[in-house]
Order: structure tokens, then sequence, then C-alpha cells
């Protein structure tokens, strides 16, 4: 048994007051949601914090995905069963159905939460690259209140997030729009392994155009990247297997990944390419169906 | 990418047909698992028992400068703190291995692996220990470390062991085996050779306990009792009191349950001897359990093999020779677990299951900045290196010939008539009929079908490969004129008790880790006597309590232990047969035995039943001249030779050629381990074996940096296999019972972890032959098998 520090932990009671204890502690303190990364970092000795604050208690007031005309809405106490489970948000967006199936195991996704998940802005993480691929918000409250950032701004680096040391992500939102398409591919060593490379692709097509597309990647650069060269060039085109190649392409040249003992970097810009075909060539059927 | 296959319903009501001897039964010991009712040695809890945690070395070769250990000392809860230095002072710095070397218990001098054991302190609670290690202060100076194996015989190479004396370079050992000469004759006419560089990767077996102990040391009346995460309990006392000092009739090992072995728990670790230092310092109880990290990167690893393949054959496919030079990484301290006349296990068998002129091994081993051990993981004696060396080299061969594997195969074996056969490196094979297991594999697996399936795949660009491993296995060490570990003959004992009711109990001297002992050793003695399994009583894992032998590890407990015990129950049946024979007043040789009781011949309404027998041993009314009182007896066994088990496995997979994942969709896996105690216990075991060696195969490698790091860690960079990477496993046996072990059983346990990753490695390769792709070495991860794709497949190290 691998064993923490010492720590202080206290259960949160409302959001307002977790903002408080985080305003209080300051960066000596941390939240903890599913725990699924933290513990393991802090039982290897590898993140050291005085407090914890678990806001597990707010799971009635953060955890729910509401599915508006224009929008979804998901709370960010929302935990990856949930996510898997809600056929209304796999009718919205298949994409995270997708997702959600090769994240870890049950038994992470039983405790693990959307937030949790950004906010731990690891770059192999896979719902940062569906949130990033869904052109996602994110809402972050303080003490003054709300602020609502993109994606791009969300992730400040690997691990690092724009939420403050006093703030807390409490929701992220996913424009809806009509003609909506979306995938996620993720090649793994072994089921529940970090990806090697995993793509999400979606795409919003009016009368066989392509309206919209923007493909997500993980785990192939400092953070989870959407690649606005991919979507300029399906802009206004007809989904077709030459433009998938195109949008291979430019993923494969795009990112930036490492040689590690997940793969090598060639290979994982191969995948690159793959996946984004693969992941565009499912979410245009899903779009046309 | 994940796929979850349709749960199939399976029907267990054949599995427990309660069984008076052989046949499926449900393991007796599974209620109190299921339950969460096991105990094990971190279960044990002591009245004042205190906490152990050792300091680890961040480096992988490094010397010590200083330690300072005041800080750790003043820490809340802290009862004692000791350094490699203390020790020494002791005498007891450093301990032998199993393999004649010497090992530190902390380090001294020199750290000369990251995770080596550095000090430890022992607190009132496991967190005050662990926080107490941060505050100790060890200032190192960082040497050179030898990280490749390959260059640690250099000239210039850092000096690793520089505490021998005479020891000027990293050369651990020379051994070779077969006729060197005759090989090479054989070699230099041959019409076909065939080289390959074949490497098997350091590879843990990372059970799923990790190694721990509890020691007791009771400062009245001298006695230690220690429960320890031990294969070889009985051993691991003898060499405590060598080490020790301690008279061996005042230890107690005490191996509880033990959450699975695979040969990670038969060396004595530093974290043992620590827990005892530390009980007899404090008087009080001391525990001391690794975590995952620390049994990942500093518990005895297994592999690390990096040989050179060679085999002649003539044209049309008769394989001549093999012949293989190997280059052998045994870590910072020859710690490997084997008899002690082989330094290389039983790697000799490499010569497979084929009938050759003529072979030879030269083997070199090295030291290096590594983790000690070489013992391990289910390799029964590095067998596991020696099958897949010779099953990937045939393959190679069957490439070069362009012929098929499995008529290769076929035309090779060692036939029926020719056992016991006499390999070429000198091992007696004593029994096997190979193509009949060869041929009901292919049977089940449809393996014409399978490759006209393959060959309209290729055509369509598809990537399917069939894969086909057949080995003989030398299980059950073993003679003792010939083996023995550190002195110790490998011969096992057992006794058996029949209480007055007719209820019994059996002592074993070797332990379960999983296997299940309890089950399989009470159908044993029910076979012999008729007594059902229910009413056996399987006592073992306690030295007190069990009579001496060497334990479980490389197959052993059926060849060895299990042959111990049928005879001892045959012992106490020819003394139920005496008491009989007064009980129906008729002559012994008038009896017959109908498993269960003694039968008048010519009237079978005269009979006496075992419980009937035992109750007259122990009773009131005399007994036949010459005959005491009680039913019981007691036996050593003396193997006279090793058993032979073998198997045809073939591995259907399938690879993805845009993401070059490998998904193996079909095992067949044919075993022949003899006689068949418990088969769904043999099952659970190639099962798990199986899976092991899709893990091997695809995921599994200890890596490390150029710095030495160890780079697998955590189960989250050691890869496991799950349910999800494996198919539903097809088994199918024949039976080949050995000759020489009184009920024809040989082992299995190790089977298929020894048969599975060439299966599986033959199997991507095939898949591979339209890239012109002939050898790929392990782990077969999508990287590199997309490496192997462009013709760009590199060694794993």
């Amino acid at each position: 048994m691998q064993v923490p520090a010492p720590f202080e932990y206290e259960r949160a009671t409302s959001v307002d007051q977790a903002i408080g204890l985080l305003e209080r502690l300051g960066s000596s303190a941390r939240l903890v949601a599913g725990g699924h990364s933290l513990l393991p970092m802090m039982k290897l000795r590898l993140a050291n914090f005085e407090y914890l604050i678990d806001i597990n208690p707010l799971h009635a007031e953060l955890g729910y995905v509401k599915i508006q005309t224009d929008e979804v809405r998901i709370g960010a106490l929302t935990r990856h069963r949930e996510l898997l489970e809600s056929d209304e948000l796999a009718a919205a967006f298949p994409i995270f159905r997708d997702a959600e199936r090769v994240i870890a195991d049950p038994v992470v996704r039983n405790r693990g939460t959307l937030g949790g998940s950004l906010c731990q802005a690891d770059p192999s993480e896979d719902l940062s690259a569906v949130c990033t691929t869904l052109d996602a918000r994110c809402v972050i409250r303080g003490s003054a209140g709300e602020r609502v950032v993109s994606m791009e701004e969300f992730h400040v680096g690997p691990y690092e997030t724009a939420v403050g040391d006093d703030e807390i992500l409490v929701e992220v939102r996913f424009p809806r729009r009509g003609g909506h398409g979306s995938a996620y591919e993720k090649v793994e060593r072994r089921a529940g392994d970090w990806a090697v490379v995993s793509a999400g692709a979606a795409v919003w097509i009016t009368e066989g155009r392509i309206v919209d597309a923007r493909v997500g990647l993980a785990a192939v650069g400092p953070n989870t990247t959407g690649i606005p060269e991919i979507s300029d060039t399906l802009r206004g085109n007809a989904p077709s297997e030459a433009l998938y190649e195109q949008a291979g392409a430019i993923a494969a040249r795009s990112c930036d990944p490492s040689t590690d003992q997940r793969g090598s970097a060639d290979y994982k810009r191969h995948l690159a390419d793959e996946l984004t075909r693969r992941t565009l060539r499912k979410a245009v059927e899903r779009a046309r169906s | 990418m994940t796929t979850v296959q349709e749960p199939k319903f399976t029907n267990f009501d054949d599995n427990d047909q309660k069984p008076v001897g052989f046949g499926r039964m449900l393991r007796k010991e599974d209620p109190r698992f299921l339950r969460g009712r096991g105990r094990y040695t971190d279960d044990v809890q002591l009245p004042g028992m205190l906490h152990l945690a050792i300091l680890r070395a961040p480096f992988a070769h490094a010397r010590i400068v200083s330690v300072d250990t005041s800080a750790a000392e003043a820490s809340p809860g802290v009862k004692l703190v000791v350094t490699g230095a203390m020790l020494a002072e002791k005498g007891l710095a450093w301990m032998p291995t199993l393999s004649n070397d010497v090992q530190a218990v902390l380090a001294t001098d020199k750290v000369r692996f990251q995770g080596q054991e550095v000090a430890f302190v022992v607190a009132d609670d496991r967190y005050a220990a662990r926080d107490a290690l941060e505050l100790i202060d060890v200032e190192y100076d960082v040497l050179e470390p030898v990280v490749d194996a390959r260059r640690a015989l250099e000239a210039g190479a850092p000096l690793i062991r520089d505490d021998l004396t005479d020891k000027a370079d990293n050369h651990v050992f020379d051994w070779e085996t077969g006729d060197e000469a005759a090989t090479e004759a054989v070699f230099a006419n041959a019409d076909v050779v065939v080289v390959e560089d074949i490497v098997y990767p350091r590879v843990h077996p990372a059970p799923m306990e990790t190694c721990g102990a509890v020691a007791d040391f009771d400062s009245i009346d001298g006695k230690l009792r220690l429960w320890s995460t031990t294969q070889a309990p009985h051993a691991h006392r003898t060499l405590y009191a060598i080490v020790a000092g301690i008279p061996e009739h005042k230890i107690q090992v005490i191996a509880p349950d033990i959450g699975g072995g695979f040969g990670n728990k038969v060396p004595i670790y530093p974290g043992y001897v620590c827990a005892i230092v530390g009980s007899i310092l404090t008087g009080k109880p001391v525990k001391w359990m690794e975590d995952r990290s620390e049994n990942l990167i500093s518990t005895g690893f297994a592999r690390d093999y990096i040989m050179r393949g060679e085999i002649a054959a003539t044209r049309d496919g008769k394989i001549l020779a093999i012949r293989t030079n190997v280059l052998a990484d045994h870590g910072a301290f020859n710690g490997t677990a084997a008899p002690v006349k082989y330094p290389a296990g039983f790697f000799g068998v490499f010569t497979g299951s084929y009938d050759i002129e003529a072979a030879y091994c030269k083997m070199t081993a090295v030291y290096t900045n590594k983790a000690p051990g070489g013992v391990a993981y289910a390799c029964s004696f590095r067998i596991t290196e020696a099958v897949y060396l010779v099953e990937r080299i045939v393959d190679c061969l069957a490439h070069e010939l362009d012929m098929d594997p499995a008529e290769l195969r076929l035309k090779n074996f060692i036939q029926p008539e020719q056992f016991p056969y006499e390999t070429k490196t000198g091992w007696v094979y004593d029994s096997g009929d190979y193509e009949p297991t060869m041929r009901l594999a292919m049977d089940m697996a449809g393996y014409a079908d399978l490759r006209r399936e393959q060959a309209e795949k290729r055509a369509r660009g598809e990537l399917m490969g069939i894969g086909i491993a057949f080995f003989t296995e030398a299980v059950g060490a073993g003679p003792r004129k010939d083996m023995d570990i550190l002195g110790l003959g490998m011969a096992d004992g057992c006794e058996l008790r029949i209480h007055p009711t007719g209820k019994a109990v059996v002592r074993l001297s070797v332990q379960t880790q999983g296997q299940g002992h309890e089950t399989t050793f009470a159908q044993i003695i029910a076979e012999e006597i008729g007594i059902p399994p229910a009413d056996i009583e399987v006592v073992h894992g306690d030295t007190d309590q069990t009579p001496f032998g060497l334990g479980t590890y490389g197959s052993r407990s059926t060849p060895v232990s299990g042959a111990a015990a049928a005879l001892v129950a045959r012992k106490v049946r020819d003394k139920a047969q005496l008491i009989a024979s007064a009980m129906l007043e008729v002559s012994v040789a008038d009896l017959d035995w109908a498993k269960g009781s003694f039968v008048v011949k010519g009237d079978p309404g005269k009979s006496v039943t075992i419980q009937d027998i035992a109750m007259r041993a122990h009773g009131a009314g005399d007994l036949p001249d010459g005959v005491e009182g009680g039913l019981e007896a007691q036996i050593c066994y003396n193997p006279s030779n090793l058993t032979y088990p073998h198997g045809a496995y073939i591995c259907v997979v399938d690879i993805d050629p845009g993401t070059a994942q490998v998904k193996v969709r079909r095992f067949i896996a044919v075993d022949d381990c003899g006689a068949r105690i418990n088969p769904m216990i043999i099952e659970g075991q190639v099962h798990g074996g199986l899976t092991d060696g899709v893990g091997m195969a695809l995921m599994e490698m200890i890596a490390f940096d150029e710095d030495g790091n160890c780079l697998g860690a955590s189960l989250m960079d050691y890869l496991i296999p799950t349910a999800l990477e494996v198919p539903d496993w097809e088994t199918g046996f024949t039976v080949t019972p050995s000759p020489h072990h009184p009920i024809g059983a040989k082992g299995v346990g190790e089977s298929a972890t020894v048969g599975s990753p060439p299966a599986i490695v033959n199997a991507v390769v095939d898949a591979l032959k339209p890239f012109g792709v002939r050898h790929a070495d392990m782990p077969l991860t999508p990287s590199r098998v997309w490496d192997a794709m462009r013709g760009q497949a590199t060694p794993p190290i």
C-alpha cells in the first residue's frame, strides 16, 4: 500500500463554501472530485497538498446533463458513467459515448468526473479532446462571479489550466447545431491505458456540404489541440475520401508527438493521420443518418 | 480500440462432480477467498505491532558518501532507524543469494540498482514510517551505470561488483551445454542454415499481492515467528538459520494465504531480513509490506536473455541441429533461483520436441545496474526462454523453406517409440506422444480452413496470422543427486493421519499461491484411500506443522509433492489392509481394495470401510501382531527424474493494417500433463498462463532509460493484460502418463506461460508475412508492429 504525506481533509457543503475555503487556503489546497488522478499522485508523493476539499457532496448541484435546443450543459461533477449512460447525450453528441467506452475502466468511470478530467489537463486525456472537438466553453466560478472561456483558453499547458487557485470549474457548455455527426477513436496498448493517440471529429452538414468541422487530438503534443487548418479545409466541401486524406495529412503534420513507452513519434504522427480519417468518415456517416 | 465481447452463458454445473478422487470439483479454498476471508500476510495483526518502511536508492549506480538519520529518528512515532553501516556491525549487511552470490541487505558502500534498499525505519504505523523516510539524508556520488548488457564486458565498463575480491569485470559466469564440435560439423554440411537474433525482454511476475513479512521475535524463549510471502517456507527457514544464526528449531516460518507467486516469492528479499532485525531490536512484532512500485522495481524479475538462434536443416525440412549463443542479464546480484548445478536453469531443453543430430549452447551472464533475480514468472527455470527460442527459430526455418510450420513440426517430432528419449543436451524425456496432441489442436482450430481464410484475406489486403508453438517442458525438480538449492536436496515430505472417525489430515511441504493445493491434494489422497475430499484437511505453509520440503515453483508441486501424497496414502492403505484382515478374519492376500473399503475376495458382502478400519486402529480391540495403533504414515519423496509435459498451441490474430493493433482472435491450447487430477483446476491454470502469455507477447516489459531508471515502476507503466485482451480460451487435452510418477501426473502450472508467447509472436509474424517479416521481438505493441510492417523492426533493448 502506498501512503500519502499528511494532509487535512474537508467536505464541501456548497460551491460558495468551497470557493471560500480555496480563497483562504490558496495553493496549498486542492479540490478532489473522482480522485483517480490526484490520489495516486499523492500516494506516490508526486503531489503534496496540505488540504483536500472534497466536492463530492456537491454532486446534486454540479452533476447534470441538460440537453437544450441550442446548447448542452454538463455539470463539472458529472461522472464518466453518467456521460456514458446518457442516451440523450449520445443522441446529441455521439462522440461522448464513443469516448466514454474507452476511458479507463468501470471503477474509474464510476467516480471520475468531467470537471476533474479537464482540470487534470493531462495531454493524453480523452474528454479534453472531446471538448476541443465540440468547441466547448468552460464556466469557471470564483467569489467575484462566473467567467466563460474556450477550450483553447482553458488549457494553459500540460497539467495547467485557466482555473485559478480560488476558482472552481462548474459547468461545460456545448453549442448545438443541426446536421451534426461526431465520433471518437483511441489506440491504446491495452484496455484502460492512456491513449497512444486518440482523435475526435465533429462535422455539421447542411445540404450535402460541410458547414463546419472540428478535429481534436490527444497525446500528440503538450496539449489537446484543435486544428483550425483542418476546419478551414473541410468547410464548404462535400465529404469525400480525398478530403479525409487531406485532413489526416494536416493532422499528422500539425501535431507534435514525442517518443515514449507508448510508441514512437513517427507512429503517433501516423495515427494522428489514420484516426483523423477514420473519425471524420464515421462522423459524416452519422451526420447523414 | 476496445471492443467488448458479448458475454456467453457458461454452465458450471459440470464443475462439481463431487468425486471421491480425481475429477472436476470446486476448490475447497474458494469459499474463504470469495467471501473475503482469506488471511494474507498483510492481514496479520499482532498486539503492539510496529511498521517498517524501506528507503530505496534513487540512482542505478552511486557511491554512498554519507547517511544522516538524525531527523528521521526525531520524527513522531519513529522507534528505530537502521542503515547499512549499522547492519554491517552485526555482520548482517550482506546475505547469500540462491545462486551462491551475495546481495546487500542494506547498501553499505554503493547502490547498484535503482530501488536498492538503503535504510529502514520502524515506527508506530505505516504512515509515520513512510514520512520518516523523507527525513533521511543520503549523500550520493553518482556513478556511470551499466544498463546495456551487451556493453557490460567492454573494457572500461564501470565495475559494479567491487565488493567481490578478485572481480575485475562484470562477468558472472560462462556456461555451455551440448557438443560444440559435432554441432559445428552438422552446420557446416547442412543445406539450409537460418540465423536470427531473438530477445526475450525483462518482464516481472507482478503478483497481485506484493511481498511482505511480519516478524515476531520472542526474546524470552528466543523464538522467531515469521509470517511471510514465501513459496518455500522450509528452505527459507533453513537459510534464516544459516544467515542469522538463530537455531533452526527456534524459527517458525508461516506462509499464510499467498496472492500469487509466479516465482516472485521464491527468493529471500532484504525486506524480510529487515523485518526480522527490526523485531529483534525493538522487541516488538514488525510488519513490512512492499508497495506496488517497490515490488516492480526491486524484486525478482524474469527473462532478460539476448539470444542468437541458429538452426540447420535439409532442404526438405529435416531439422539437423540447433545452436544458440546467449547473453544473460542477471542484474546487480546473481539471485537466480535454480538448482545449483544449473546456473541457466533448465535452458538446456532448447532442443524442444524435435529429434535432431546435434545441439550446442554457449551462454555468458553479466552483471548490470538492474534489480537482481532472474528467477521467475512461471518459467520452469528458464524453460520459457528455451521454448521461445526453439519455437521462434523453427518458424524462421519454415519461413525460409516456405513450408507450413505445422508440417515442419510434424516432420521432426521425437517419435513415441523413442521415449525415454535422451536429448543432445542430456535431458531424458520420460514420455510423450506428440503427433496426436498436435493433430488435436489442428482439428480444434480447423487449421486447413484457417489457412484458406488467411489466403483470401491476404488477397484483400487484410492481415491475419496463425501461429503455432509446440513445447516440451521439464518440471518437477528434482532428483536430489543432481538438484539442490544451496545444498538442500529438492525432495518433498508428506504426512497423512487418519483420525478415529475416518476423517484425515495431510501435511504438505509445498505451499499454494493460488494453485488449489487444498483441493488437488485432498483429491490425490481421496483417490488412493477412498475418503471424500471434503473429509480431508490439507495443511501447508507452516514449518512447525509440516514436513520438510523445498516448496512450490517450477511446476514441482504435483510431480514431487503429489507423488509423495499418493505414496504416503498407499503406505496408510497397506497398514489399513493388515487391520482389515484381522477385522474380517481373512489373510491379507484375500482382500480386494474397492476405493474406500476392503472386500473379501469372492464374498462381496464381507467388507470393512476405511472409516471402520480407522476406528479399529484407534479403538480398544486387539490389533494384529506387530501392528501399532493409529493410522498414519510419513514419507519423503525423491523423484527419479523430472516429468516432461507437452502441448500444442495455436493462436489466430488479426492486425489492423491502419493502426497495427493486434487482436488475439482465437487461442487453442491442447495440453498433455499426464494424469489429470482436477481438470477444472488444470484449465484454470492454463487460462491464467495463456493470459500471462498475451501480456508478455504484446505489452509487458521492464524497460530502463540510459541512466538506469526503471520505466516500469507502476501498473500504469508496466502493463498486464485484462479480460478484454484475451479471447475465449479453447482448451483440449491428451494424456500421456509419466512412467515414473506414482499416479502418472506431470506438472502443468507453467505450461501455458511457456507455450503461449511463441504461439502469439509466431501468429503476429505470420500475419506480417506480406511485408517480408521473418522476426519481430516482444513486446509487440502497436508501435513496434508498425515498425515491423515498414521493415524497421528493432530489438526492444
